[in-house]
């Protein structure tokens, strides 16, 4: 039990900040001049020239990855600060296509770029990164699974991400690869409160991206999906157009595609682009 | 020469300070404007099609029939706690009040993860019974019970407390010289006394347990038919599609109405 505690707290306190993030965004809407002017010099894009305030909404698998990026960058321009908004890339989308003052968005998947793109709020997208899928099951594997077959039994704990975010929709299709109707026992609104289920043991076996899993250290383990049956996620990052803060917006992408950047997202599990 | 008391309150009431109007017309246009921005891009012509959708019509039934379950729990185990709270006295109750009200003030996220510690398939509580009995309360529907209690009770407690406190204690301390038992003091003297707050206590904590979302998708998760309430519903919908979530909210706030208007002035000011 003490070996699962750590990683529970921080879970949860990540499940907080998910949670109360869109109150602060929503809180935060009518002050757009708060740091009007801190950046806009007219300099082109040199990387002295950084500074400022940004605001990344990323998907949720790219919580810890991208808490080390932001810290780096910051440390290479000390006049910028970025801060994170983390939650299921299609609850991102809608508070961005709401109005919702964000710099830089990085979604788990193609289709919730394309929709802000649609709706002018971005251009020019980039991948950045691919994961792939993997069934986590907690410390011990007390149930036994071995694969995706072991979704069909009622008589475990499956949980799934919900079918409207990424994860939900890849583990889905996964299923489907293998032929399998899975028995579910919840559809969790995001990758990680699922992933924080399976590492307490309230749940047999779920379906996370191979990141979560090396995430959660010790506390889950991962039983390998084949990758006939496997499903690849296209990672994609843009600068929003109605970034208050365009260079730094840039820059952050540009770090977050440099040789830097994408060692620290490797070192996280990730695979390049 | 005074004035009869009745007079000076009416002149009291009539004084309005001039500062006092448009700050109150302020504050119920705030809650008023987001509700009308929600009928106003409400989908009226799609409504009968969206409302008839399994989804809509599981998750309605769901909402009702647990935020009734959990009302009823809370009035067997919380009416007596207010009256432990109103009228003994033991050291720590202040705190055992805080308590009670926690649940109010925290984040329900809060409250959700707390319930799957205690009460989860390895919890405190949850690991010794799930291995005995295979029993557990996360993923079903008693797990939505359980959260919808453990968020909603503290707004009973806190006002059959409040009513029990303004109810004059001579009636039970007459009732107690006259021979009546303790038992029958309660039923007959107390209970009935503190009825207009317990039914107010009843409506805010059942309406409470039909908004609830963040202790019930942390602790009982979200599935379809089982587990899966309005506000889960409405939240993934958010997501997908719009017009479905804006319907759902339509719903839940009708049911909402419908038992909150009919609580009267005297039933909130007990």
């Amino acid at each position: 039990m003490g070996a699962l505690e750590e990683p529970w707290k921080l879970h949860v306190l990540r499940l907080l900040a998910v949670v109360s993030v869109p109150a602060l965004v929503l809180a935060a809407c009518g002050d757009d001049d708060d740091d009007a002017g801190s950046t806009t010099t007219g300099a082109p894009a040199e990387e002295q020239a950084v500074g400022g305030d940004i605001t990344v909404f990323a998907a949720a698998s790219l919580t810890d990855a991208f808490t080390e990026l932001g810290t780096k960058f910051e440390s290479e321009h000390p006049d910028a600060s970025v801060e994170f908004n983390f939650g299921a890339s299609s609850a991102l989308r809608e508070q961005i296509l709401a109005g919702a003052p964000a710099d830089v968005f990085a979604s788990a998947n193609t289709s919730n770029m394309d929709q802000v793109i649609d709706g002018g709020a971005a251009s020019d997208p980039q991948d950045f990164v691919t994961n792939l899928l993997e069934i986590a099951v907690p410390a011990g594997n007390r149930a036994g699974v071995t694969g995706l077959d072991d979704f069909a039994n009622a008589d475990l704990l499956i949980g799934l991400c919900a079918a409207e975010v990424p994860c939900g929709e890849f583990g889905r299709e996964a299923l489907a690869n293998a032929g399998v109707t899975p028995s579910i026992d919840t559809n969790e609104p995001d990758v990680r409160s699922l992933l924080t289920k399976i590492e307490a043991g309230d749940l047999d076996a779920g379906i996370v991206y191979v990141t979560d899993v090396m995430a959660a250290g010790d506390a889950v383990e991962g039983v390998e999906i084949p990758a006939d049956d496997n499903v690849v996620a296209t990672y994609r990052i843009a600068a929003l157009t109605d970034a208050a803060n365009p260079d730094a917006a840039d820059a952050f992408v540009e770090f977050v595609l440099s040789d830097e950047g994408q060692e620290i997202l490797q070192s996280y599990g990730f695979d390049g682009p | 020469m005074k004035p009869p008391r009745a007079r000076a309150r009416r002149a009291r009431q009539q004084r309005t300070p001039w500062l006092i109007l448009p700050l109150a017309a302020v504050a119920l246009a705030y809650v008023a404007v987001p509700f009308l921005a929600l009928l106003q891009r409400a989908p009226w012509s799609d409504l009968g099609g969206l409302l008839g959708r399994s989804i809509v019509i599981d998750a309605l039934r769901l909402s009702v029939t647990t935020a009734i379950a959990a009302t009823g729990l809370a009035m067997l185990l919380g009416i007596p706690l207010a009256w432990v709270l109103a009228r003994t006295r033991f050291p720590g109750r202040s705190v055992a009040r805080a308590l009670v009200l926690l649940p109010m003030v925290l984040p329900p996220v809060v409250g959700g993860a707390a319930l799957l510690f205690a009460f989860g398939r390895r919890g405190l509580l949850g690991g010794p019974v799930y291995d005995a009995t295979g029993f557990l309360l996360p993923f079903s529907v008693w797990g939505v019970v359980a959260a919808n209690t453990f968020v909603a009770m503290p707004f009973l407690v806190l006002t059959v407390e409040s009513g029990l406190r303004a109810a004059d204690p001579r009636y039970e301390d007459a009732a107690a010289t006259l021979g009546a038992s303790r038992s029958m003091i309660f039923r007959r003297i107390t209970v009935p006394h503190a009825g207009p707050s317990i039914v107010a206590g009843a409506v805010l904590c059942w309406a409470r347990a039909l908004g609830e979302f963040g202790a019930t998708v942390t602790f009982a998760g979200n599935l379809q038919g089982r587990t899966q309430t309005m506000p889960l519903a409405v939240f993934l919908a958010l997501e997908s599609d719009r017009d479905a979530a804006i319907a759902l909210s339509l719903v839940l706030i009708a049911v909402s109405l419908a038992v909150i208007l009919p609580l009267r002035d005297r039933w909130l000011t007990v």
